[in-house]
């Protein structure tokens, strides 16, 4: 066993010596299997992204009541009789004052346009209630003021703010025939809510004409019992039909369909990219045994064995896998990791999120770049180990 | 009287060219014994390298056997022979075959990679293999730094450097111009006289076949009828 694994160690730096001698078909290999691990990582980390934002959102202890059977906010509604039944519902805390902690929201599209296209896409204008702010969990006001009730007036989430025009505080923006002055911007951790618009849910109502209408009451429920107490009086009361949710819960389930829609996207991208990135390394393999042909076969005539030879070009291969994932994994981390984007999610509406290159994703994309490697090696180290040493010595 | 040290028995070897039968060697018989220098001359394609190939096993026979030593070498398998190749043969190829990423002292000493030789002794081999050849100032010159004559006594070093009994030459002096290759003939010489190395050298030149104990003629892959005497 010694033997050869002396012998492969020696036939590996032999083979790693002369790859400066090989600089083009070494580069395209590194490069190919470089942009598979760049791909491969970049759509990982929007999915990681994507799904990192969504299941940072939404807390355990509030609940969220919506329409029976709607799986988005859009397509839910209560006239707001059935909203003031949820809000003195049982389970439901109260604030200092004896009041529900509740706010009635609309949740409702409108039109922006985004600064890096400049085309327009769907922005969520969500019109709350004075309780909606501490509803929502690490809500700050970074910039200006909040809004005024009663006026058109709105706050940005920091995400809305930086991927559209005109929503900077002091700014005004146009939705329909509605005019509307943006007076701050507000952050909430990094969540879902940074990429939405916030006014007053009566000015909302006014503004498109929805009479007394809301689609979600939001409630902070004293904990799980508190929320399945909740759920039992709603569930018993004639007058409504309606689901009971966990804030995080919902989130959560919103951020896996999206998620996976990226995945299933992205990840054919990257196994068609991997098979050219098998016939990059085969080819560079094959050029590298090719122009050492009497060198190897110089090597076992002095009495090397086809196995070390073998191992000793598959370990090139690797090497060279290993490499090239290494520049895909930085390019990614260096290019992506932060970067900005916004994706419809399961809401209709834009949500930004950060593309986030793990650790994690990194050594998937090092291990998919080390698979490239070993299978793109094989047959190129079958040929080294079996080529016929009587006719390779007489190569010039 | 020497004893025997390689033994050919009616080796044949065929290779198949398409369709076509190619008789590259027709019933082989030979001997040579141990510190002999056997030339081998013969026409392109008469069978010369083949036959030395089956010498040094990097080849076997269809038919026949190759003794070497007592051993039937036609026996063995791919890994045992490259086994027995490093500790019985030492190659010399006319395009001196040196790897160019190592400098000459490195080259000397891959086939010592081959044993348990610790790297203290390893370097104490090369030394001696360099200096046997008179390159012992050359150790960290690489291939391209070397004349074609240094760079086949770098060659020379390496085929000796673990002490294989027998050496296996083709065409050593193919690629040199006449002074150089009496330098490398003489080295030859002096590797089989003082150092007792069975020698078997394929040349086209008989001024290189000059220096052999004696001469072997192949043509169309048979041996001559009586092997040419030149000492």
């Amino acid at each position: 066993m010694f033997g050869w694994l002396t012998q492969t160690a020696a036939l590996a730096a032999l083979n790693l010596r002369s790859l400066p001698r090989r600089p083009g078909t070494a580069a395209v290999a590194m490069s190919g299997i470089a942009a598979l691990t760049g791909v491969f990582a970049g759509v990982l980390s929007m999915a990681s992204g994507f799904e990192k934002t969504m299941e940072g959102t939404g807390r355990e202890d509030v609940a969220m009541v919506l329409r029976s059977g709607s799986t988005a906010e859009l397509n839910s509604s209560f006239n707001g009789e059935q909203a003031d039944v949820i809000r003195y519902a049982p389970g439901i805390a109260r604030d200092a004052e004896g009041e529900p902690e509740v706010s009635a929201e609309l949740f409702w599209i409108v039109n922006a346009v985004g600064k890096s296209s400049g085309t327009e896409a769907n922005v969520a204008l969500r019109g709350i209630q004075p309780t909606g702010y501490s509803l929502r969990k690490d809500y700050r006001l970074a910039e200006g003021r909040e809004f005024t009730p009663g006026r058109f007036e709105l706050i940005a989430g920091r995400g809305a703010r930086n991927q559209f025009v005109g929503l900077e505080p002091g700014q005004t923006i146009r939705f329909g025939k509605t005019e509307w002055l943006v007076t701050g911007t507000f952050e909430t951790g990094g969540s879902v809510f940074e990429s939405e618009l916030w006014c007053d849910v009566n000015v909302l109502q006014s503004a498109y004409q929805l009479g007394n209408g809301f689609q979600v009451v939001r409630a902070r429920v004293e904990d799980a019992d508190g929320r399945l107490q909740l759920e039992e009086a709603l569930g018993d009361d004639q007058r409504l039909s309606v689901d009971v949710w966990s804030e995080k819960q919902f989130y959560s389930d919103q951020a896996e369909d999206t998620a996976a829609l990226i995945t299933n996207i992205g990840l054919p991208v990257s196994v068609l990219m991997g098979i050219g990135a098998v016939f990059a390394a085969l080819n560079a393999m094959y050029a590298s045994i090719a122009a050492r042909a009497r060198e190897l076969a110089t090597l076992r005539a002095v009495g090397f064995g086809s196995f070390p030879t073998a191992l000793a070009t598959l370990l090139e291969s690797v090497v060279l896998a290993f490499l090239g994932g290494v520049l895909g994994c930085a390019i990614a981390w260096f290019a992506l990791n932060g970067f900005q984007a916004s994706t419809l999610a399961a809401s209709f509406s834009q949500v930004v999120f950060n593309f986030a290159v793990t650790p994690d994703l990194l050594g998937r994309g090092i291990v998919a770049a080390l698979i490239v490697g070993l299978v793109g090696g094989i047959f190129p180290a079958v040929r080294a180990a079996t080529a016929q040493v009587t006719s390779a010595l007489r190569e010039l | 009287m020497a004893r025997e040290l390689i033994r050919l028995a009616d080796v044949s070897k065929n290779y198949r060219k398409g369709r076509e039968l190619v008789r590259v060697l027709d019933g082989i018989s030979l001997a040579i014994e141990e510190g002999d220098f056997v030339g081998l001359m013969g026409p392109s394609g008469s069978g010369k390298t083949t036959l030395l190939n089956l010498l040094g096993g990097l080849d076997k026979p269809t038919k026949g056997d190759v003794e070497v030593d007592g051993r039937n070498i036609s026996r063995l398998s791919t890994g045992a022979l490259a086994k027995w190749r490093a500790s019985n043969i030492g190659f010399i190829f006319q395009f001196y075959n040196l790897l160019p990423v190592l400098t000459a002292a490195r080259n000397v000493g891959l086939p010592l990679l081959l044993t348990s030789l610790s790297a203290s002794q390893r370097r104490k081999h090369v030394n001696t293999a360099l200096q046997l050849v008179g390159l012992a100032d050359r150790a960290k010159h690489y291939p391209r730094e070397l004349s074609g004559g240094q760079e086949q006594r770098v060659a020379i070093a390496r085929a000796i450097v673990s002490d294989p009994p027998i050496l296996l030459c083709d065409e050593p002096t193919g690629d040199l111009d006449r002074a150089t290759a009496d330098e490398i003939m003489s080295l030859l010489q002096r590797l089989n006289r003082d150092y007792g190395k069975t020698i078997v050298m394929v040349t086209h030149d008989p001024r290189a076949a000059s220096f052999a104990h004696r001469v072997l003629h192949l043509d169309k892959g048979e041996l001559g009828a009586a092997p040419e005497e030149i000492h």
